[in-house]
């Protein structure tokens, strides 16, 4: 009994004594850190191969369909929002990676939020214009396998069916990279009211890091999915 | 002894071990597996004598035993490791040569077709007859089946061939076999496929030649497949652009079938069945160089009997002459 | 009576507080962030599927007394294999040993007072349970037919089943593995006890890392792909499907590349439990510690690679099948070399024989039996003849069921005093793992007969001549059910009427027997140990375990 109330009695304490958010399992707040980094690497892993599976199933349709690939990119994407939305999250990766020095730096939690909340603006941004100029112009053109395609035909190609695997796995890869990206909108906007909150010092800042590190994964598999996607067909407009 | 063997043999009918062997492969793979049989039991058995004896040698006789602290040595390490890894090489040497043997039908063989459906085995002979879940063949012949599904995956299996293989929608996969018994075996499906998996089972009669022969022309006077697939090339208009004299839209087929192509693509492949399969449905994909994307798919317009009967045709207008290697 | 006696010169008062009695109150339970609760949370969970799943496997049997099938149609006793493979495979055999012994022991073994992240920790049961649930309702609401294979086209395009439901559980279930792999492999690596290096840790946990390992990399791929398989049976979009272009095969590539080494994921743990229990009952260290360590990480690395053994008879290349059969060779090498330090283990130790002990021996024996008949299944010539046949069944189920099941049984009798702070009839137990062994050979070996008679799986009906074996089978089966219910009985009687069981009534080495009592307090330890000893260094005690 009394060894289990000093236990607890000691982590009130050190809660108070200590605000740095050390819990309870970790001896000290460097091993909290390594830990919390550990974790996030290894999450970012199983994300890895998450989206791996779908990188290798597409290589290998891109090598069985080749020119449909190419003509599926070519013709139906179109590289000027592919590019506005690359150039739009690599700012957004600069602006995390802001967020988590001004809080390293101790600035003013003023700065940290701010350079949040424009990295969510770029987030939606993002997905703004997925939505509304690609995916939703997709739908009325008749491009979207399995729920609105009217490939006929008409179309200027006998390539059919490669083309609606590569838009098969356009929807797929981008949309789970979509749906990451409103995950990513949802840690920030958790960030956002922990550091309204003054949670972040120049001791603790381990939230704002491993959520830059996620932040900055699904910024990386952008930057992988455009140029498969968008850049394989030639001939840009 | 022979009163041994006979009670053996007694019981080995009453309770069978191993299916009959009833191929030319199949007393390979036998002894193959009579050698991993004595190793299992070989090494199982000294596995578990080794534990009983220590069991039994070294239990414990007294709440203060002091049990010597042996507990490394790298020659026993190194032993138990690379007499495993030995066998296990002799087992991949033996068996990798017994299946690249069984892989490669003979030249001559004899071809039949097979497709599997929900829940039956449709099987055509190139001269023409059909038989639903049964396949007759010649003994001591070498026979091809090609095999191919028209809807889920199957399992094309004869046990007492030792011969297995998918039935692949979209794809053809093949195996051969020399029946060596007259007799007739099982035919099952071995790859799960729905609610009558368990059902879709036939038998294999192998006769002799002239049984064969006779059954042969007892069937159903039909056209051979590859004269079906002939009227099927005109019906559909192939014959309006693949012009045997390679002056229209599309290569003339003569003489294609087993000859390596340069596609448009870059890549080389021999045209086999699954590349005039591929042709026929998607045309743009298997190109060859400066001929334009032109050509009609053909997707739900022929069904796989039909695809069959067409590669056939093709088949029958001539193979290249074979140099080496094929 | 037992011959457990708590052989110590003094025997320290049951602590009046522990992890169970700390709190009291189902939100205690369910709110829960102590590893050892969760884990006991965990063990409840599994229990409840694996007896879903051996209902499953009960009423196979029961078909298969008949030719002709004895009890129902074909369309229903393909529902029973496939929910027996999906809930033995993912609800109970995957999560048993690593979400039950593993969340409790972990932190007991390397020193800490909890996992690294016991928020996670909790999260992964819930995700868990809510796999489990969907799992139950795809059961409830007519079942899935597809096998745990799920092989496309029949699953994306003609099972008219509830494969979503199904696929779903799996999916979360999923997740829920890869937070608990990656709970472990932080804790493992952030949070051992001053003094506990590498290679100072128990065996369990160098199991536990492989395991985790496997974890990680692994089960996003099923993941993605059970996804895939769920948006072209929604969407009637067909990226494997063959008419548009589509491959059925990459579906099995895609598969088996995470379900081989998910099988390494239910056996790796289970060897970690025999490195624990042969050292305890033999009261010597393991053979050639370094060794079996490495093999841990060797099985776990290489079991990446062999998928494609699964597929030897699709109509991949004669190349493909080389490499695929070599490198399903190499695999097993790491094995035999556990198996052969084991058994070295027991030599000129001082061997008793309570249950864990025999749960463990028969592992050894089982497993290197199931092991060997791996080797048949390697052969590229044999696969040819045995693939899709009962050998197959009869292979994994040794390894599964005479492997894993048995571990997880041993380690459950070994660490119950640590637990739950009682002990257990330990005759009943001996008579209830003989009684599993008997059962259990009986059951299985007649079913590599039959494969290689080339009866194939999955069949409702079969010609008459293979009814024999069968026969013996469905007998076996009901000798090892009743072997089953045996230990929940005394078991769970032990909870209530199970004498003290006090910290160490084995007398075993490690930190979970030596430093903390029975059961252990909330943070596990008083003071975090400072650890000085080799693992398993039992030479120079006199058989008697220090407190």
């Amino acid at each position: 009994m009394p060894a289990q109330a000093g236990w607890r009695m000691s982590e009130a304490a050190t809660h108070e004594a200590n605000p740095t958010g050390l819990a309870h399992q970790f001896e000290d707040i460097e091993q909290q850190r390594e830990a919390s980094s550990l974790g996030m690497w290894a999450f970012l892993v199983t994300e890895i191969m998450f989206f791996g599976g779908l990188f290798a199933s597409y290589t290998i349709y891109r090598a069985l369909h080749y020119s449909a690939f190419e003509w599926g990119s070519r013709n139906i994407l179109e590289v000027k929002w592919g590019a506005t939305n690359t150039a739009i999250l690599i700012c957004s990766s600069l602006t995390m990676a802001m967020a988590i020095r001004s809080a390293q730096v101790g600035k003013k939690k003023a700065t940290t939020i701010i350079y949040l909340l424009v990295t969510m603006l770029f987030g939606a941004a993002f997905l703004f214009i997925k939505l509304y100029f690609e995916w939703r112009q997709d739908w009325i053109d008749g491009f979207v396998p399995g729920l609105h395609w009217v490939f006929t035909s008409a179309h200027p190609s006998t390539v059919e069916p490669g083309v609606q695997m590569f838009m098969c796995f356009y929807f797929f890869m981008t949309g789970l990279h979509a749906l990451h990206m409103v995950v990513g909108l949802g840690l920030l906007t958790v960030l956002v009211i922990m550091a309204a909150r003054g949670r972040f010092t120049s001791q603790y800042w381990a939230p704002l890091e491993i959520s830059g590190l996620y932040w900055h994964f699904v910024d990386i598999v952008w930057i992988f999915l455009f140029p498969l996607l968008y850049l394989i067909g030639g001939r840009y407009h | 002894m022979t009163g041994i063997s006979q009670f053996g043999l007694a019981l080995a009918a009453l309770i069978p071990i191993h299916p009959p062997a009833a191929s030319s492969i199949a007393e390979g793979v036998d002894q193959l597996y009579y050698f991993l049989t004595g190793i299992s039991i070989f090494f199982s058995v000294l596995i578990f004598t080794l534990i009983f004896y220590f069991m039994i040698r070294y239990r414990r006789r007294s709440p203060e035993e002091r049990p010597p602290d042996t507990h490394t040595s790298l020659a026993l390490e190194l032993t138990w490791t690379l007499i495993p890894s030995g066998i296990c090489a002799i087992l991949f040497v033996w068996a990798s040569m017994l299946y690249i043997q069984n892989s490669r039908p003979p030249a001559a063989s004899t071809e039949v077709f097979v497709i599997g459906k929900q829940w039956m085995w449709h099987i055509q002979h190139p001269e023409g007859p059909r038989e639903i879940d049964e396949l007759h063949v010649p003994v001591d012949e070498p026979i091809k089946v090609t095999i191919t599904s028209q809807d889920v995956i199957h399992g094309f299996y004869i046990p007492a061939f030792r011969v297995k293989k998918d039935a692949l929608p979209g794809r053809y996969t093949s195996i051969w076999f020399q029946a060596t018994k007259i007799g007739t075996y099982h035919l099952f499906c071995s790859e799960y496929c729905g609610a009558n998996h368990s059902q879709m089972i036939g038998q294999v009669f192998v006769m002799s030649r002239s049984d064969y022969a006779n059954w042969l022309s007892a069937q159903e006077k039909t056209e051979s497949m590859a004269q079906q697939g002939q009227r099927l090339f005109s019906q559909l208009g192939c014959e309006s652009c693949h012009l045997a004299n390679a002056t229209g839209r599309g290569p003339s087929l003569a003489g294609v079938y087993g000859r390596p192509e340069k596609l448009q693509s870059g890549e080389t492949r021999v045209v086999d069945e699954n590349l005039i399969r591929q042709a026929i449905i998607f045309p743009n994909s298997v190109l060859l160089p400066n001929y334009p994307a032109i050509m009609p798919t053909f997707q739900g317009q022929v069904n796989d009997e039909q695809l069959l009967q067409l590669i056939a045709y093709v088949k029958s207008l001539g193979a290249p002459e074979r140099t080496n290697g094929k | 009576m037992s011959t457990v006696t708590a052989e110590l010169h003094e025997s320290p008062a049951e602590p009046r507080t522990h992890y169970l009695n700390a709190s009291y109150g189902i939100r205690s339970w369910l709110l829960t962030t102590d590893h050892k609760r969760i884990g006991l949370l965990y063990l409840a969970t599994i229990t409840f599927m694996f007896l879903i799943g051996a209902i499953a496997a009960a009423l196979m049997r029961l078909q298969l007394i008949e030719p002709q099938g004895a009890l129902v149609q074909p369309e229903t006793y393909n529902k029973f294999f496939s929910i027996h493979g999906i809930v033995m495979v993912f609800f109970f055999l995957v999560p048993s040993i690593p979400a039950t012994l593993g969340n409790f022991l972990i932190p007991l073994m390397i020193g800490a007072r909890d996992v690294a992240f016991p928020k996670l920790n909790l999260m992964s049961w819930y995700l868990f349970i809510t796999g489990c649930c969907c799992m139950l309702y795809a059961i409830m609401a007519g079942g899935v037919d597809t096998g745990w294979t799920f092989y496309v086209p029949y699953s994306s395009a003609y099972s008219h089943q509830h494969v979503i439901a199904a696929a779903l559980g799996i999916f979360i279930a999923g997740f829920s593995s890869i937070l608990t792999g990656l709970n472990f492999i932080v804790t493992i690596h952030k949070m051992r006890a001053p003094g506990m290096t590498w290679f100072r840790l128990p065996l369990f946990i160098w199991s536990m890392y492989a395991t985790s390992v496997i974890f990680i990399l692994g089960t996003p791929v099923i993941a993605i792909t059970l996804l895939l398989l769920g948006l072209e049976r929604l969407l009637h979009v067909g990226i494997f499907d063959p008419r548009i272009g589509g491959d059925p095969l990459l579906f099995q590539h895609l598969f088996w590349f995470y379900s081989h080494p998910a099988v390494y994921i239910m056996i790796l743990p289970g060897m970690g439990v025999i490195s624990e229990l042969i050292p305890a009952f033999s009261r010597k260290r393991i053979f050639g510690y370094t060794f079996v360590a490495f093999s841990s990480l060797a099985i776990a690395i290489i079991s990446f690679v062999v998928w494609g053994h699964h597929m030897f008879v699709t109509g991949q290349s004669v190349y493909a099948g080389l490499i695929f059969s070599v490198l399903s060779f190499l695999v097993a090498i790491p094995s035999a070399i556990k198996v052969f330090n084991w058994t070295a283990t027991l030599y000129r130790g001082s061997i008793s024989y309570e249950a864990p002990m025999l749960y463990a021996l028969g592992f050894i024996g089982l497993f290197t039996m199931g092991g060997l008949t791996g080797l048949f299944l390697a052969s590229l010539a044999v696969d040819v003849h045995v693939n899709g046949t009962y050998f197959v069944v009869a292979h994994f189920h040794y390894i599964m069921v005479g492997g894993a099941v048995m571990a997880f049984l041993g380690g459950i009798h070994f660490w119950w005093p640590k637990i739950t702070g009682r002990l257990y009839p330990d005759l009943w137990a001996r008579f209830a793992a003989f009684t599993i062994f008997i059962g259990f050979n009986l059951t299985f070996f007649p079913q590599f007969v039959l494969g290689y008679l080339g009866m194939p799986r999955r069949y409702a009906v079969y010609p008459a001549e293979f009814q024999f074996y069968n026969v013996m089978s469905s007998a076996g089966a009901s000798i090892l059910g009743v072997g089953y219910v045996i230990p929940l009985v005394y078991l769970i009687w032990s909870l209530r009427y199970g004498p003290p069981a006090g910290p160490n009534p084995w007398g075993a080495k490690g930190l979970e027997w030596e430093k903390a009592p029975s059961p252990p307090p909330t943070h596990n330890f008083e003071e975090i140990p400072i650890v000085t000893q080799e693992a398993y260094d039992y030479a120079g005690t006199s058989g008697v375990a220090h407190v």
